[in-house]
């Protein structure tokens, strides 16, 4: 065998190694997936989704932690996306060529960067304590909000530096003001793509279970949240709770809980996915 | 005929760069003023400095007074805002809004706070139809501006530029994207529009210079080498640059 | 109209402003329980101690164990992630068709977007199962279960980001290459790699820095016995899974306790500055390089 042959085999074989691994993390997922569906499936009714949760594995169920996981969503939507998306539109608009905007702009490279956990530890000095807020619904979901902050402002930022030039000066030449311009024609034109940026911050705070933990949400709650000062759990603490007990029915709720989970997570991404291309596709006019 | 524009020792620097040399030129009411040049000779740059587009370019410095009717565009006191609602402008690339073909047109007065529906109806129809673009759109007001042709777009754009009521309309190569009908049509159409407009247009096309425009203005290097009527740059220009530029072109 | 522009801006800003209050609020969160933990423990124990034992009579503060615990399952993560990733990176930028790399991309982020909850039963209930057919004397909680599973939450962040350094290597070189007859192999391994090197050594940092800070997978896979080990088939603790175990007790707060999840959350907080710093350095460097 020459030198050339070898070299073609070598290349070939590679080509070969690279679908195995692009495919080996996406199979292993499948695995999983699969190895909880087998486990979980038969566990999941009307009664595993409305029950309270209890000491004995058949009669649990996931109701208050799901209640939780909506009260978070909500509340961190609520309190996330407008700062987050404000925040942007000043970094990318406003605060171009100023040196506030510069130290901002490091700041924020640095909080993605920053565990979940360290939030955790935030939220429960901050928001627990000195704020006096308890172990509540808002007190975590402020601290999540803080943790998907930089998300949100990144994701507005490129979305709307995506916005072609021309659309602006086109709004700007008709004598709009530039808050006129941004608000009615780079929001509307970079929607799709914030939007995109604010469903995957949500689907990660969905998904989040340690600094909640830190934050000192419970493992066990005899109830739903019905106010925002209210004592929680989530379903990630749910599924951390159930899966760290030796008895098999914990295993099980569990993996009927991550199920739910991965539901919820999966639609989330799938959505986000599906406005991330639909935007792309309009933003080349 | 008054002098409607008038540019007075114009210097135009992007940061250490200078664009636009000691520039002095008037252009009178209701004519149409071609500018001419080969690329980068700072013709567009000076189209915008009319209605203050430069502004948003990092860098940009002037020195100088550009008066609009006689008062300096410049001035602390007015609103940049203000000025572009007189003065309009048309881009090389149509660049129709996202949005129905009504919205596109009214944007000007939208944004101004106009709501009342049988005013804005009479703009959009009066505004159209001097962009010689009713007959084509009237029956689909509403669909997406975008889904119109490239030629149709454009005169959608100076239908939204003329919406407004300006009194001085800049146009930056309006016809350069299009194809030769379209563009022949944006021709007729400024020479229709003059009558209530004064026209700046920003053209590469010799030809095109020479059927619109009144006056042509020949820019080089940053420089106003020549500025004088059509007739007399195309004919006997004054200049051996201006001479070379345009038999250049006409082969 | 121009004043309410005016305040819309200020508003805006203040949002934008709202970001150094969070950094604010960490540092001030940390150095302060910190600082009232290192007045009771000297700081010299603190790094040079082998044993974390402050929840026993015999108390002892060394941060040793929970490091090496944290650095351990981290180590295993990238050491699958890595090849990995990279092979998917010089895969999908050299050799599959752009279509194709332009549809995958999204789906690997999948990995990423997966809860690490789930992950950590991934770790617990099938892969260490998995791995104790071959390894008999691997515990039921271990860094290797924990940090294999971490490796494929980490693939896309590698993999996506040599991608990057990968493509930003100007075509020029590629095509010297390919013009003198080397295959792609060849030209991805001596040419692309090289040149590409500190775009990846940017992303195996953050990567690692990424699976220092990981919480979930380790508390539910690896266990909550600190020791200071290299051994990946006993039970560890990282530093993350140390706060979460004391925030699952009930320790009073103010008690010395309360403010060793402090003085661990700081030594987590500048582990994970400095790599991200690191990284950032990096970065600035190799970008202006073809510039």
């Amino acid at each position: 065998m020459n030198r050339i042959q070898t070299n073609r085999i070598k290349d070939k074989a590679f080509q070969y190694f690279g679908v195995f691994c692009t495919f080996f993390g996406l199979a292993m997922l499948a695995v999983f997936v699969l190895d909880v569906l087998r486990k979980g499936i038969h566990r999941i009714d009307w009664d595993f989704i409305s029950n309270l949760p209890s000491r004995f594995p058949e009669k649990a169920g996931i109701f208050t932690a799901l209640m939780g996981t909506c009260w978070i969503l909500i509340l961190t939507a609520i309190i996330a996306i407008p700062i987050g998306v404000a925040a942007g539109i000043y970094l990318e608009e406003y605060g171009k060529r100023n040196r506030f905007a510069a130290i901002l702009e490091i700041n924020i490279t640095n909080l993605a960067g920053i565990p979940s956990i360290i939030y955790g530890l935030l939220g429960l000095e901050i928001f627990v304590r000195i704020a006096g807020l308890g172990q509540s619904v808002l007190a975590g979901a402020l601290t999540l909000s803080l943790l998907v902050l930089p998300i949100i402002i990144v994701s507005t930022r490129e979305s709307i530096r995506a916005v072609p030039r021309s659309l602006r000066e086109a709004s700007l030449a008709l004598g709009a003001s530039k808050w006129q311009t941004i608000w009615n024609q780079v929001l509307p034109a970079g929607g799709g793509g914030i939007l995109t940026g604010v469903i995957l911050a949500l689907s990660r705070a969905v998904g989040e279970a340690a600094p909640l933990i830190v934050v000192g949400a419970l493992a066990y709650v005899p109830f739903a949240p019905s106010t925002p000062l209210d004592e929680f759990s989530v379903l990630p603490i749910q599924i951390y709770n159930w899966v760290s007990r030796p008895q098999q029915g914990f295993v099980t709720n569990s993996a009927a809980a991550i199920i739910i989970l991965l539901i919820v997570t999966f639609l989330m991404n799938g959505i986000a996915i599906y406005f991330r291309s639909r935007w792309q596709k309009k933003v080349k006019w | 005929m008054s002098q409607k524009l008038e540019a007075k020792n114009v210097n135009v620097f992007y940061d250490q760069t200078h664009v636009i040399k000691n520039v002095n030129l008037s252009v009178k009411a209701n004519s149409v003023a071609a500018f001419i040049g080969p690329s980068g000779c700072g013709k567009s740059t000076f189209l915008r400095l009319y209605n203050r587009m430069n502004d948003l370019i990092e860098g940009f410095r002037k020195e100088g007074e550009v008066l609009l009717d006689g008062k300096d565009i410049y001035a602390k006191d007015l609103r940049v805002e203000d000025l572009r609602k007189k003065v309009g402008m048309v881009f090389q690339k149509p660049n129709p809004f996202p949005k129905s073909i009504y919205e596109n047109v009214i944007y000007g007065l939208r944004i101004r706070g106009v709501n009342n529906k049988k005013l804005l109806d009479e703009t959009v129809e009066r505004s159209l139809r001097q962009a010689a673009l009713w007959e084509e759109v009237k029956d689909n007001l509403k669909k997406s501006a975008l889904a119109l042709s490239g030629g149709q777009q454009q005169r959608l754009c100076i239908a939204r530029a003329i919406a407004t009521e300006p009194s001085v309309l800049l146009m930056d190569e309006p016809a350069s994207a299009l194809d030769p009908i379209s563009s022949s049509k944006i021709e007729e159409l400024i020479y229709e529009l003059k009558t209530q407009y004064t026209i700046i247009i920003v053209t590469h096309n010799m030809q095109q210079a020479g059927r619109v425009s009144d006056t042509t203005a020949f820019f080089y290097l940053g420089e106003l080498v020549e500025y004088d009527t059509t007739k007399k740059i195309f004919m006997n220009p004054s200049d051996v640059r201006t001479q070379d530029y345009i038999t250049g072109r006409f082969g | 109209m121009k004043i309410p522009e005016k305040f819309i801006v200020a508003l805006l800003a203040l949002c934008a402003g709202l970001t150094i209050l969070v950094t604010a609020g960490v540092l001030y969160t940390l150095a302060s329980e910190a600082i009232r933990f290192f007045s009771e423990v000297s700081i010299v124990d603190f790094f040079t101690d082998t044993q974390w034992t402050p929840l026993f009579t015999e108390k002892h503060f060394g941060i040793l164990p929970l490091l090496s615990g944290t650095l351990l399952t981290s180590f295993i993560a990238i050491f699958f992630a890595l090849p990995i990733g990279l092979t998917i990176a010089i895969y999908l930028n050299e050799y599959a068709p752009r279509s194709f790399a332009f549809r995958i991309k999204p789906v690997l982020e999948i990995l990423a977007a997966v809860p690490t909850v789930v992950y950590g039963y991934f770790a617990l209930t099938v892969v260490t199962p998995f791995l104790q057919g071959f390894i008999p004397s691997l515990s039921g909680f271990n860094a290797l279960g924990a940090g294999f599973v971490m490796g494929i939450m980490i693939i896309p962040l590698i993999s996506s980001m040599s991608q990057d350094a990968l493509y930003a290597v100007p075509k020029a070189m590629r095509e010297a290459s390919y013009g003198l007859g080397a295959t792609r192999f060849q030209t991805a391994f001596s040419v692309l790699l090289p040149a590409a090197s500190s775009g990846i050594i940017v992303s195996v940092i953050l990567a690692i820095s990424r699976a220092v800070g990981e919480t979930m997978i380790v508390a539910i896979a690896a266990g909550m016995q600190p020791s200071l080990t290299a051994n990946p088939l006993v039970p560890v603790q990282t530093i993350t899974t140390y706060i979460v175990q004391i925030s699952m007790g009930d320790v009073p707060h103010g008690s010395l306790e309360y403010r060793t999840i402090f003085a661990a959350g700081i030594s987590l907080f500048v582990l994970t500055f400095a790599l991200n710093n690191i990284s950032f350095w990096f970065k600035k460097k190799y970008q202006q390089k073809y510039e």
